[in-house]
């Protein structure tokens, strides 16, 4: 604990913003990459980063699911791709003013509306207020499981879970369907000049 | 306590332009998914970090704590982690499919192609 002035800095917020600035600097140095699978494992880096910060957050259950699926799954799922397609970008494109322009205007007003917003930590912010105590103080008595998450994804919110299945079920059938279907008319081609051969 | 005050969703706003910037300025397929993944994580730190509650543990009941950090961003931040995968799979597949039917993941040189047909 360092104390500055009238402010208490605890080790956790130095960690917090060492890490921010890390996964900060992951993603800008995406803009400059050209080679695909640098750019990928920048992105598995960003993904574990955080899943690091998470748990200074304290939301452990995310950090897990971040580092399994979000670094995990979607970085194999990249590199596959990569594997069927080109290793490179073709060649640095001429800065884009406009897209400057309007990712800085965006910024620039999504800074703005920080400022209303209460500060990190804050007890009384309104996104800890609400439904968040009966989740916290409730759920034991309730539902069962000592783990809030647990409890709050599988009973309280258990219609956004059915939601997110049918979304997973959704996509697969979609994939499916893109990949499977090529590949099937490319066999019946193949068979098509067979039988004209023969 | 006034630090980090807003700091984490100054960063969480520059990474989330930085995503947003390579997804709209790019042209090769592959770095375009990649910058929405960035988008995407961006936005998850910045619901996490909202649920932050000073002096908070884990939300995992403990008879010793009684300052939980909030449960409901984490619950929200799980299920849009998982969606994110599933559209990230499936714009892979279309990217995957787009390289098979016109021999290139750049977009400018797919525009070609497809003006040169029509």
């Amino acid at each position: 604990m360092i104390t500055l002035g009238n402010d208490v800095i605890l080790a956790s917020d130095i960690l917090n913003v060492v890490l921010l600035v890390l996964m900060l600097i992951t993603a800008l140095s995406l803009i400059f990459l050209r080679n695909l699978f640098a750019i990928i494992m920048m992105s598995g880096i960003f993904s574990l980063t955080a899943a690091v910060l998470y748990v200074v957050w304290d939301s452990v259950d995310v950090s897990f699911t971040e580092a399994s699926v979000g670094a995990g799954i979607s970085t194999v799922l990249m590199l596959a791709t990569l594997a069927l397609t080109a290793p490179e970008e073709k060649r640095i494109r001429q800065r884009h003013w406009a897209s400057l322009a309007v990712v800085t205007v965006t910024g620039a007003l999504l800074g703005y509306a920080t400022i209303d917003m209460p500060r990190y930590g804050d007890p009384e912010a309104p996104v800890n207020k609400h439904v968040a105590p009966r989740y916290i103080y409730e759920s034991g008595k309730e539902v069962g499981p000592p783990n809030m998450v647990t409890s709050t994804l599988a009973a309280y919110r258990g219609y956004d879970t059915l939601g997110e299945t049918t979304v997973i079920f959704t996509a697969a059938a979609g994939v499916i369907t893109i990949i499977g279907a090529a590949r099937r008319r490319r066999r019946t081609s193949a068979d098509v000049s067979k039988v004209r051969e023969v | 306590m006034e630090f980090p005050g807003h700091f984490n969703y100054w960063i969480v706003i520059v990474m989330m332009m930085a995503g947003f910037y390579v997804v709209i300025s790019q042209g090769n397929l592959v770095k375009k998914v990649v910058g929405l993944n960035i988008f995407q994580v961006s936005v998850f730190v910045f619901y996490i970090s909202m649920g932050k509650v000073d002096g908070g543990t884990a939300p995992i009941i403990h008879p010793d704590w009684t300052t939980y950090t909030n449960p409901v961003p984490s619950v929200l931040i799980l299920t849009a982690i998982v969606v994110g995968v599933a559209t990230t799979a499936l714009a892979l597949a279309l990217v995957v499919r787009i390289r098979r039917a016109f021999g290139t993941i750049e977009d400018d040189e797919i525009e070609a192609q497809e003006e040169a047909q029509s």
